[in-house]
């Protein structure tokens, strides 16, 4: 496999979706590249950021609302 | 989290448990308007949408049986009544931002060719990130970037790294709530996750 071969194979090797045969050779390949470790440490570290978005925090008026809503719908239930 | 837990959770929100609504709010709030933007482009009308997605699941819930995660079940009331307000919105206004060049579905390379000598290994390789403070790589300076970064992605590619890598659902529970197969979720997942990655070794660097 080759450097460019293989980087378009990093998602389908993070979401467990190669063949047996295909993550062996992957990984045979990463363990002996340096540029392709740190592009496979890169896209999970990318993941890792993109993590963190979720964790914003909710407007305080939205919130409330939802939380009125939420009595209301206990409330009639 | 074990299916134990989540199951409790929806026990204690089905008993009008207000602090375990209130943690679903804070844990997913975000993330769904991020996705609701994806389809109306406007913040108001993305703000609607999340509300309703919110009612719709209020109302839905004494219905809802858990046979799929709770958090898979919020986000498909919130793709469905997203792509409904898109059509009733597209009546009226034309969305010329979803008519652009879309390459999410291409298998084209995602990295630029001139990086690659011509035995396909690495000529200009990716410089590791271990030496850059943890504190720098996430950053808020840097996820305004990645916020950025998402946010120019075609829509395609945006709904699929917001449900999986900033909403965090597995990934067959992201082409389950799409309607689309694991495979193109995979090539999509692949296209942005690159884009991302491209972007963050242009700031890092």
């Amino acid at each position: 496999m080759t450097c460019r071969q293989v980087v378009e194979l990093m998602t389908d090797y993070l979401e467990g979706a190669l063949s047996a045969v295909d993550r062996a050779r992957f990984e045979q390949h990463i363990a002996g590249c340096d540029g392709c470790t740190a592009y496979l440490a890169q896209l999970r570290m990318a993941r890792k950021v993109m993590g963190k978005l979720a964790d914003e925090p909710v407007p305080a008026a939205v919130e409330r609302d939802l939380l009125e809503a939420f009595r209301t719908w206990r409330s009639a239930g | 989290m074990g299916e134990a837990s989540f199951d409790s959770e929806l026990e204690a929100l089905k008993a009008g448990d207000e602090a375990a609504f209130q943690s679903l709010i804070q844990r997913y709030h975000s993330s769904m308007f991020r996705l609701a933007m994806t389809y109306v482009g406007d913040r108001g009308v993305a703000e609607d949408v999340v509300q309703e997605a919110w009612l719709t699941c209020l109302r839905s819930l004494d219905r809802f049986e858990g046979r799929s995660s709770l958090k898979t079940w919020l986000f498909g009331i919130l793709v469905n009544v997203a792509r409904a307000r898109r059509r009733k919105e597209s009546r009226i206004l034309p969305f010329s931002s979803f008519w652009r060049r879309d390459d999410s579905d291409s298998r084209r390379p995602t990295v630029d060719r001139s990086r690659f000598g011509s035995d396909g290994m690495w000529s200009d390789g990716p410089q590791s990130w271990d030496n850059i403070p943890e504190a720098k790589v996430l950053g808020d300076e840097t996820l305004q970037h990645v916020r950025s970064a998402i946010d120019a992605l075609p829509q395609k590619q945006r709904e699929v790294i917001l449900l999986r890598d900033v909403a965090g659902l597995e990934a067959t529970e992201v082409s389950s709530v799409l309607g689309i197969s694991p495979a193109n979720e995979r090539v999509r997942l692949h296209r942005a996750r690159s884009a991302v990655r491209q972007m963050l070794e242009e700031y890092l660097s």
